[in-house]
């Protein structure tokens, strides 16, 4: 019987030949993730489960990236609790401080995820890796605590929704720009529950950075996963990262879909969420006259070195409005160092940007960039909930790095064509 | 069957209003039940009472992973949440953790103007009493049946798959 991408590497991972959307599975996981947030409670959990050792030392990676430089001293504790863990435990992959980064950036880099891989994180943006052809979804703590103990976990098989995009790509219109008009298209529970696979002759064409950011945001229309079909440009990646061998699955042609939804993307311009929510999306040439205060450019979405090229691009000979705060945080030590080979980091500071460590920072309002009441920010990031990068009453604009960077020049929401 | 007052919250509510980021530097339940809510409803953490029932409406928890969402919830006192769809990975948590939910349309919008009045839920039969109507929802998949039965899915992997 004909299967989904995501129905196969399911079925395989539950020991079945087949699966179908409905089914309870309880399937073998390759990687478990959590971060400094998530993982003091899975920890908690493990150790009220009452087994000694983890699964496998290998397959779980813990990663210190929400509130570090640790931000205080409640949050220096819970990375404490994590550090031990791994220590006791012997875990291969354990990242903190220089190592570190954003994990869903630090992963892929380091090769530690795999085409046909069963992949679930406590953290939601754990989708990411569906770009690379796994099944990757965010989970809880309980759940995290329970695979580290058993290395396995029960799901839910999902519909799929097929999403196909055709045709070509504006200028300074990217992965970033067809998810957030995605998004919009379906709103922010359109996918619930659902697998989300994005195929298309566009998405053969798009380089994996945006590819990532593409899944990384599945979880914004309520998806469970963002899948993509493996391709030359998947295996070239990996290969450069690992010499393991990749699991390759691909969807058959006459598999069953929820729903297929085809969308050219000749139209699409560059596209801004407006607040509240990530839905709440229309080209940035329609957005008004809004003013902001702050600019931030990096996280899981739109942290990789290719984003910061774009945003140099634009920042290139240019000064951010005065007042303005640019804050610049790179995905991962490595996007930092060839960022500062490459000469943007300096294009970045002569343009007046602050540039803070890899790290989550502002995205989720936790420190190094938090916005007061009233405050208006453009931002590269994924979420745009009340209160998100601080105060209740300050507002967040989802856009690309070429937006993002033009709006700190512009001091308002504005696209590069109004340079 | 779970009896209490009604707390009526709307569509989409987020993980980051449930409990924003900025108190997750800790994970104990007490410290997360007393943020809970804090910037939409301030009124919620001094008011409620172990036995209420929150009602809302679409996508609930949607947003981040944090487990503290429906911990700080249940911690606060809330014994059942009934909405008219909640998000994927709230959903598991919650059940994971012990916190039952119903996925009910007429209640959700039967109810949606009854904040602070009184409402009873029977869990096992699917039924939402209040304003003197019966609202019936979705059954609970024998699955998370069975997680609520054992506690949550820390006691459910303790019985079921390592016999301790
Ligand atoms: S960068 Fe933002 S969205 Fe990504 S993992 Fe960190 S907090 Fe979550």
């Amino acid at each position: 019987m004909s299967m989904t991408i995501t129905e196969k590497i399911l079925a395989v991972h539950a020991g079945r030949d087949h699966v179908l959307p409905g089914d309870l599975i309880e399937a073998k996981v390759d990687m478990a993730l959590a971060n400094d947030v998530t993982a003091p409670l899975a920890i908690k959990v493990f150790r009220e489960i009452g087994v000694e050792r983890v699964f496998d030392t290998d397959k779980i990676t813990l990663v210190a990236d929400h509130f570090v430089p640790n931000k205080d001293i409640a949050s220096a504790e819970q990375v404490k609790i994590v550090r031990e863990f791994a220590g006791q435990q012997g875990l291969k992959n354990y990242f903190e401080g220089g190592q570190s980064g954003i994990e869903h950036v630090i992963l892929p880099e380091k090769g530690l995820v795999l085409p046909g891989q069963l992949i679930v994180g406590a953290d939601s943006h754990t989708c990411t890796y569906g770009a690379l052809g796994a099944f990757s979804t965010g989970v809880g703590s309980t759940d995290l605590g329970a695979v580290m103990a058993t290395g396995e976990i029960w799901l839910k098989v999902p519909p799929t929704i097929l999403l196909r995009y055709e045709g070509s790509l504006q200028p300074h219109v990217g992965g970033k720009d067809l998810i957030l008009h995605t998004i919009g298209l379906l709103g922010v529970e359109g996918a619930l529950y659902c697998a989300m696979e994005f195929a298309g002759g566009v998405i053969s064409r798009l380089p994996m950075h945006q590819r990532f950011t593409m899944s990384n945001m599945a979880i914004e229309a309520g998806g469970k996963n963002g899948i993509m079909e493996p391709d030359e440009t998947t295996l070239a990646y990996v290969a450069e990262r690992t010499s393991l061998k990749p699991d390759i699955f691909r969807s058959d042609p006459d598999a069953q879909y929820e729903k297929v939804i085809d969308i050219n993307v000749d139209g699409i311009k560059p596209q801004v969420a407006l607040p509240h929510l990530p839905s709440n999306v229309r080209p940035v040439s329609e957005a008004g006259d809004i003013p902001i205060d702050q600019v931030v450019i990096g996280s899981c979405t739109n942290g990789w070195l290719e984003d910061l090229r774009d945003a140099a691009s634009i920042l290139k000979g240019r000064k951010i409005s005065p007042g303005l705060r640019l804050i610049i945080m790179p995905g991962s030590p490595l996007i930092y160092k060839l960022a500062m080979q490459e000469g943007i980091l300096e294009t970045f500071l002569d343009a007046g940007a602050v540039i803070g460590p890899p790290s989550c920072g502002p995205c989720l309002g936790g420190h190094m960039g938090v916005l007061a009441s009233g405050e208006r920010a453009v931002s590269t990031t994924n979420r745009n909930f009340v209160g998100r990068m601080g105060h209740p009453e300050s507002e967040v604009y989802l856009a690309n790095p070429f937006v993002a960077a033009a709006s700190a020049v512009l001091g308002k929401v504005g696209g590069p064509d109004e340079l | 069957m779970i009896q209490g007052k009604i707390w009526k919250f709307g569509d989409d509510i987020d993980t980051d209003v449930i409990i924003p980021a900025r108190y997750l530097n800790v994970s104990a339940e007490a410290e997360l039940a007393k943020n809970c809510f804090a910037d939409i409803r301030p009124d919620f953490a001094g008011g409620v009472s172990v036995g209420d029932i929150l009602i809302a409406g679409k996508n609930f928890g949607c947003g981040s992973s944090r487990e503290h969402a429906p911990i700080a919830i249940k911690a606060a006192g809330i014994r059942v949440i009934v909405a008219e769809s909640f998000a994927r990975i709230f959903y598991r948590n919650a059940f994971n953790i012990g916190l039952p939910l119903l996925e009910s349309m007429e209640a959700s919008r039967g109810l949606s103007d009854a904040d602070g009045e009184d409402a009873a839920v029977d869990l096992a039969a699917g039924r939402i009493e209040g304003r003197g109507q019966v609202f019936s929802a979705r059954p609970i998949p024998d699955f998370m049946a069975k997680l609520i039965d054992a506690g949550g899915l820390v006691d459910y992997i303790r019985k079921e798959k390592i016999g301790k």
